[in-house]
């Protein structure tokens, strides 16, 4: 087979689509300051409410509880920054609870709430990576500000049950979070059906541009700035306007919400027919997470192969023209493999040698093919390397 | 893809030359009887080594090994196989990790470790050859590193006791040999010796 490039770690982050890029083009003479009054100015403005009731109605919610921000990273850094000035203001509410498979950027930041005085609750997954919700009950009371679970994680792909992570929380008088910023383009997420206060997410993973983000705040719920020093986002995100970007992300909005069933379906389709394909060709492996369609994200295949670490594995990858990304502790420059793994009770060596492949719109049956053409051998020689060989 | 700009590989191109076609494998199946193995690392930290030696007249005659690693790791026991091959036993027994990194043409920092495995494993290696064969070791302890010098504490006691499962944190490497109890210079350093030995011992 000839060699191809094929990119799988559209986790990671995508390739903008050609629409979105298009639409950036066609609108790169809106350079005005969306805050000037003269004509460019509040041309680039109407651009900017456009792109705004575009990511509004993609999670169904009113574009006034949109705010645009940098990424889901800083998205999930100001919901948790919202509750640490609230502790400073005396509210008796001082623990968080987040799930153990959380993105860093809110696992981070919710450590550092702790030196600010709130306690921090990590709710366990079960063995696919879904939160434990009878522990999460037993963890979420009078004491707690804010709970914050992820949609679908970006590891295993595995779907966490928001909607009733969202009930125990207001059950208890607490405001609930999502991190959707793996889901959103995926599967349907409504702000509306989880109940949600607060949700981030990221332009750069459904084929819009980088450096753009989300945070959904309903109406009501506490808010205080992102960013200080500016009157735009309502106060919140000071910083003159990002207009392309901002464009950009409205695209890829609405060519989420347009073409999502589609999406689903045929990511579904390549992630299936590539597990099925390597279990039938390689011996002895293992799928993380969840092979159930309506727990997992559809272009998402978290795969160990035992005796086989993680790194040497993605760079024989890489050489062939196939990316990937591995949850090897070897990959990430710390000592520890995946978290994410591990807290779904993966053994270390697992964890070491797992390998993720992620889909997306660029994607082919086609790619697949060349995946299952390429990936057995390495896997055998990479085995025949290992102090583990069978 | 645009080529604007050229991207390096990861690692140095020697690096990858192993990586991709590594030296001295111990493959399946073959006609390999060593006098000595070693094995070490653990895969907890990801990293597992292990060499075969053959010796003659003193000398590494042949080597063969196994690794269960990332690049870094296969590349490194590759170059080490092509260096102590021929040496004499004395020579191996000093061969260092620098040395390797350096034949490598570098690695990153955090990557360091996985030459240290490499060396290790050669050193376990001819141990076990000296051992098997009820010769003496006059090697054993002239590679130890002074790290605590009040207390005469060396990098291969620190390796020993983890290995042995005795010591599992700071306090009982502390309680065992009595290390940055005196002046506590070496407190950084120590913990950079057990860091590491714990890594690759560990759990």
């Amino acid at each position: 087979m000839d060699r191809r490039y094929v990119y799988l770690d559209n986790n990671g982050t995508t390739r903008m689509a050609d629409e979105v890029i298009a639409f950036m083009h066609e609108n790169d003479s809106l350079y005005g300051n969306a805050s000037s009054m003269h004509t460019l100015g509040r041309q680039a403005a109407a651009g900017i409410e456009w792109a705004r009731k575009e990511v509004a109605d993609l999670i169904e919610a009113s574009a006034d509880e949109i705010y645009f921000t940098s990424g889901a990273s800083e998205s999930n850094n100001s919901v948790l920054n919202i509750f640490r000035d609230r502790i400073d203001s005396g509210d008796k509410r001082n623990r968080i609870v987040i799930s153990s498979v959380e993105h860093p950027a809110t696992i981070e930041t919710a450590k550092y709430l702790t030196k600010k005085g709130y306690i921090i609750d990590y709710c366990p997954v079960d063995h696919i990576g879904r939160i434990k919700l009878d522990e999460l009950k037993r963890l979420v009371g009078e004491n707690t500000a804010l709970v914050s679970i992820m949609t679908g994680n970006n590891e295993s792909g595995t779907i966490q049950p928001v909607k009733e992570a969202a009930e125990i929380a207001h059950k208890a008088g607490a405001f609930f979070h999502t991190d959707a910023t793996q889901a959103i383009g995926k599967i349907p997420v409504s702000v509306k059906d989880i109940d949600a206060d607060y949700l981030s997410l990221s332009g750069h993973k459904f084929y819009g541009p980088k450096g753009i983000g989300v945070l959904y705040a309903k109406k009501g719920v506490p808010l205080s700035p992102f960013v200080h020093g500016g009157h735009q986002e309502k106060g919140m995100r000071a910083g003159t306007y990002n207009n392309q970007a901002i464009f950009g992300i409205g695209k890829a909005a609405e060519l989420a919400r347009i073409n999502l069933k589609d999406e689903h379906d045929r990511l579904w389709a390549m992630r299936e027919a590539l597990r099925k394909g390597i279990e039938e060709r390689i011996p002895d492996v293992i799928v993380n997470g969840s092979n159930d369609e309506s727990l997992c994200l559809p272009g998402t295949l978290n795969i160990s192969f035992p005796s086989a670490e993680g790194e040497s594995i993605l760079l024989y990858l890489d050489l062939e023209g196939i990316e990937v990304s591995t949850g090897s502790a070897c990959a990430t420059g710390s000592l520890e493999p995946s978290y994410v793994l591990l807290a779904a009770g993966l053994d270390v060596e697992l964890a070491h040698g797992s390998i993720r492949f992620s889909f997306g719109r660029y994607n082919t049956m086609d790619d697949v093919a060349y995946v299952l053409d390429r990936l057995p051998p390495i896997i055998e020689k990479v085995r025949a390397m290992s102090t583990r060989r069978i | 893809m645009a080529d604007s700009f050229m991207a390096q590989w990861v690692y140095t191109d020697t690096v990858k030359d192993h990586f991709i076609n590594p030296r001295n494998l111990w493959k399946e199946g073959e006609e390999f009887s060593p006098d000595g193995v070693g094995e070490v690392g653990s895969l907890a930290c990801g990293d597992q080594m292990r060499v075969g030696i053959k010796v003659k007249d003193g000398k590494i005659s042949d080597l063969r090994w196994l690794t269960y690693g990332c690049a870094s790791a296969i590349a490194s026991t590759s170059m080490m196989s092509e260096m102590a091959i021929g040496m004499s036993l004395e020579d191996a027994y000093h061969l260092t990790p620098a040395m390797i990194t350096d034949a490598l043409g570098g690695l990153p920092e955090h990557k360091f470790h996985c030459s240290v495995l490499g060396d290790k494993a050669l050193r376990a290696a001819i141990d076990d050859y000296l051992e098997k064969n009820g010769m003496p070791n006059p090697y054993k302890g002239t590679t130890a590193k002074i790290i605590c010098e009040c207390k005469g504490v060396t990098d291969q006691m620190i390796e020993e006791l983890v290995k042995n499962g005795k010591v599992n944190n700071f306090e009982e490497l502390q309680a065992e040999t009595g290390c940055s109890t005196a002046c506590g210079k070496c407190r950084d350093r120590i913990l950079e010796e057990l860091n590491e030995a714990l890594h690759i011992y560990g759990k």
